[in-house]
């Protein structure tokens, strides 16, 4: 394992620019989850890093070396696609067994089958070695990709959203199993997801990636609770943060050039409308089994918060509103001290 | 309603499954019927073969394939009655008609040649076809549009209209009448089909199986060898088929081209006409050995050849 350093990387294709001057170090060990839409240059970094792309500016040095100019191989990383990961013409146990056959590794084939055995336990595929990689479920192609990753001992982990094809109970499943094993190798790893619930759950530090620019990167609590801008405050929080006008309602201590209120539930307070004053109406109560999300209209406005399951209030309520310490922005967008 | 009455929405009615059956029986019918009369022709005699009206049920003979085989002289019955017994079925048939063997015909240096050419162009074709088209299917290749046209652009005439210029290139370079000569030919009529076809096929072939493989340490000619070639071969037998036919039916190109030992079997066939009477039996014994290798070859990767036919539209 090792660290991997992003200098000024910057990636153009065509007119468009996918990744623009980055700067991203990723420690020995780490486990980097960056977050970001479709086309916020997640993958590209990726391909840079792998050596499938060559930037057009900036270099990427890998332990220490400067491998900017380095084919693939030469790289030392493994990767997991998102799909098309597992190759159809081959069985399991030559899947994983594919990298470790590769000519520069020259690899003796007893070897080689004490590896795969070790992974497809790790990966708890052990019992399909010898199916064909096509007659497999979703679930167990995606380990077997993720399992042909860890045959290896690269320099780096690097995983292209591999559980975004999966269902919600696997991927669940998946995604603690695969941080139990990054932590287990003590492996450096950067993974590109746009789920929120992979980036918090696994991630050491979240990168939040929008239009090829690092917005913002740190642990998932300081992403989360000190956002530097909208954007970011918007990627993350179930149900999403509710971006209110300023003076929409009573804000207290707002500081100067306040122009957006960022709240979540827990910057919420709610209660039933008592003596006549009320702030809003409750639009709708969603019933979520473990969770309600409520619905309210507040002047021309509509935010969502989650609330308790026994929640007595209902459609039609009058309710009253406050702030508890919200997120400030400014004008620009970035969030205010 | 019971469960074996319940029927699909999508799936054929028994009706229409038995008309489209029929049709498709009645069509493949057809389709034989010359070929049929092709084989059966080369087990007449060649009295039997000019019969009018024309026999069905004959007396089967190897008079055809005899005649295919050697080449004959005429002798006195004296002549004849003063040989030995028959040392072979051949020698006896051909004494009922007062001949005797007098040594190999050509038509088995005609069919190596032919073997030798087609073969050996298919493979340079499919070779060529299969590197190009991953090229152009992986690399950015300056112009590559206008590239591929070019190379289709040499299938809009038939090859033929070039035949003159190709007939004194080869004079000048003694490339006429060679096994190479024709290879080099055939191979530049197939390739630009082999390309067209082959860049199909890998255009499918998700470009990720590669990339996975060049990062797991293999270089790129050895993730094409060990990812692409294994899912391409559907794509390159069908490809290799349809050069094979090509390369194997020509005629006009051999007959102009080859007329000695290059000569291959389709020029060949029809002289066999020439030589002492209308010998139809054995033209269709040539023709019936002719049609061998093609159908071995298409047997053996008609399934291949199945999924290749549709494009890869139902690859997986």
């Amino acid at each position: 394992m090792a660290d991997v350093h992003i200098k000024g990387v910057t990636k153009v294709f065509g007119e468009h620019v996918a990744v623009d001057n980055l700067d991203l170090h990723i420690a020995d060990g780490e486990f980097v989850v960056l977050l970001g839409p479709t086309g916020a240059g997640k993958t590209t970094t990726l391909r840079l890093i792998a050596g499938l792309e060559r930037p057009e500016a900036g270099s990427i040095h890998i332990a220490g070396h400067d491998t900017t100019t380095l084919s693939p191989a030469e790289r030392d990383t493994a990767f997991v696609f998102q799909q098309y990961s597992l190759y159809p013409h081959l069985s399991v146990y030559d899947n994983l067994a594919f990298p470790l056959r590769s000519p520069a590794r020259k690899m003796p084939e007893d070897q080689i089958r004490r590896r795969v055995e070790d992974v497809a336990k790790m990966v708890r595929i052990h019992h399909k070695l010898n199916n064909r990689s096509t007659k497999l479920s979703g679930g167990e192609m995606q380990r077997v990709a993720i399992g042909r990753a860890l045959v290896r001992k690269p320099s780096i982990y690097l995983m292209d959203e591999p559980l975004s094809s999966l269902d919600a109970k696997l991927r669940a499943d998946l995604r603690l199993e695969l941080k139990r094993i990054q932590a287990e190798l003590g492996a450096t790893m950067l993974y590109v997801t746009h789920d929120q619930i992979e980036a918090m759950t696994m991630a050491d530090r979240i990168g939040i990636l929008a239009d090829g620019v690092l917005v913002q990167i740190g642990s998932p609590r300081t992403i989360y609770s000190e956002p530097a801008n909208l954007h970011v405050a918007a990627r993350l929080g179930q149900p999403a943060i509710n971006l209110l006008p300023v003076g929409l309602l009573p804000d207290g201590g707002a500081p100067a050039g306040t122009k957006t209120i960022g709240a979540r539930t827990e910057h919420l307070s709610i209660e039933k409308a008592a003596n006549g004053h009320a702030d809003g109406v409750v639009d709708w109560v969603e019933h979520l089994g473990d969770q309600n999300h409520l619905h309210v209209t507040v002047g021309t406005k509509k935010l969502v918060t989650l609330t308790d399951p026994d929640t007595d209030l209902a459609q039609g309520d009058k309710i009253m509103i406050r702030y508890r310490s919200p997120l400030y922005f400014g004008a620009d967008g970035r969030r205010l001290m | 309603m019971s469960l074996t009455s319940a029927h699909s929405v999508v799936a054929p009615s028994a009706t229409s499954k038995r008309v489209a059956g029929t049709i498709i029986v009645a069509y493949a019918l057809i389709s034989i019927v010359p070929l049929l009369w092709i084989f059966a022709t080369s087990f007449k005699t060649p009295p039997d073969s000019i019969a009018y009206p024309p026999k069905i049920l004959f007396q089967p003979s190897v008079e055809g394939y005899c005649n295919l085989f050697t080449t004959r002289t005429r002798q006195t019955p004296e002549y004849i009655n003063s040989l030995g017994p028959a040392t072979g079925l051949c020698d006896e048939t051909v004494r009922k008609r007062n001949m005797v063997i007098a040594g190999p015909s050509n038509f088995m240096p005609r069919f190596v040649n032919s073997l030798i050419i087609a073969f050996g162009s298919t493979f340079c074709a499919v070779f060529l076809g299969t590197l190009s088209a991953y090229g152009f299917s992986r690399f950015k290749v300056p112009l590559a549009d206008d590239l591929l046209f070019f190379i289709l652009s040499t299938r809009m005439m038939p090859p033929i209209a070039v035949a003159i210029p190709i007939y004194l290139m080869y004079r000048e370079l003694g490339l006429s009448d060679t096994a190479l000569g024709m290879i080099l030919l055939y191979t530049a009529v197939n390739v630009s089909l082999a390309v067209w076809l082959l860049k199909g096929f890998i255009d499918e072939i998700p470009r990720e199986y590669e990339e996975a493989a060049m990062i797991d340490g293999y270089t790129r000619l050895q993730a094409f060898w060990r990812t692409v070639l294994p899912q391409a071969t559907t794509g390159i037998a069908a490809t290799a088929i349809f050069c094979l036919i090509f390369a194997w039916n020509e005629y006009a190109f051999a007959a102009l081209l080859t007329s000695g030992t290059a000569q291959t079997a389709p020029p060949f066939i029809p002289t066999i006409i020439g030589e002492g009477g209308q010998d139809w039996p054995a033209v269709a014994a040539g023709t019936t050995i002719f049609l061998v290798p093609i159908l071995v070859f298409t047997i053996l990767l008609r399934k291949q050849l199945l999924r290749g036919i549709t494009f890869g539209a139902v690859r997986k």
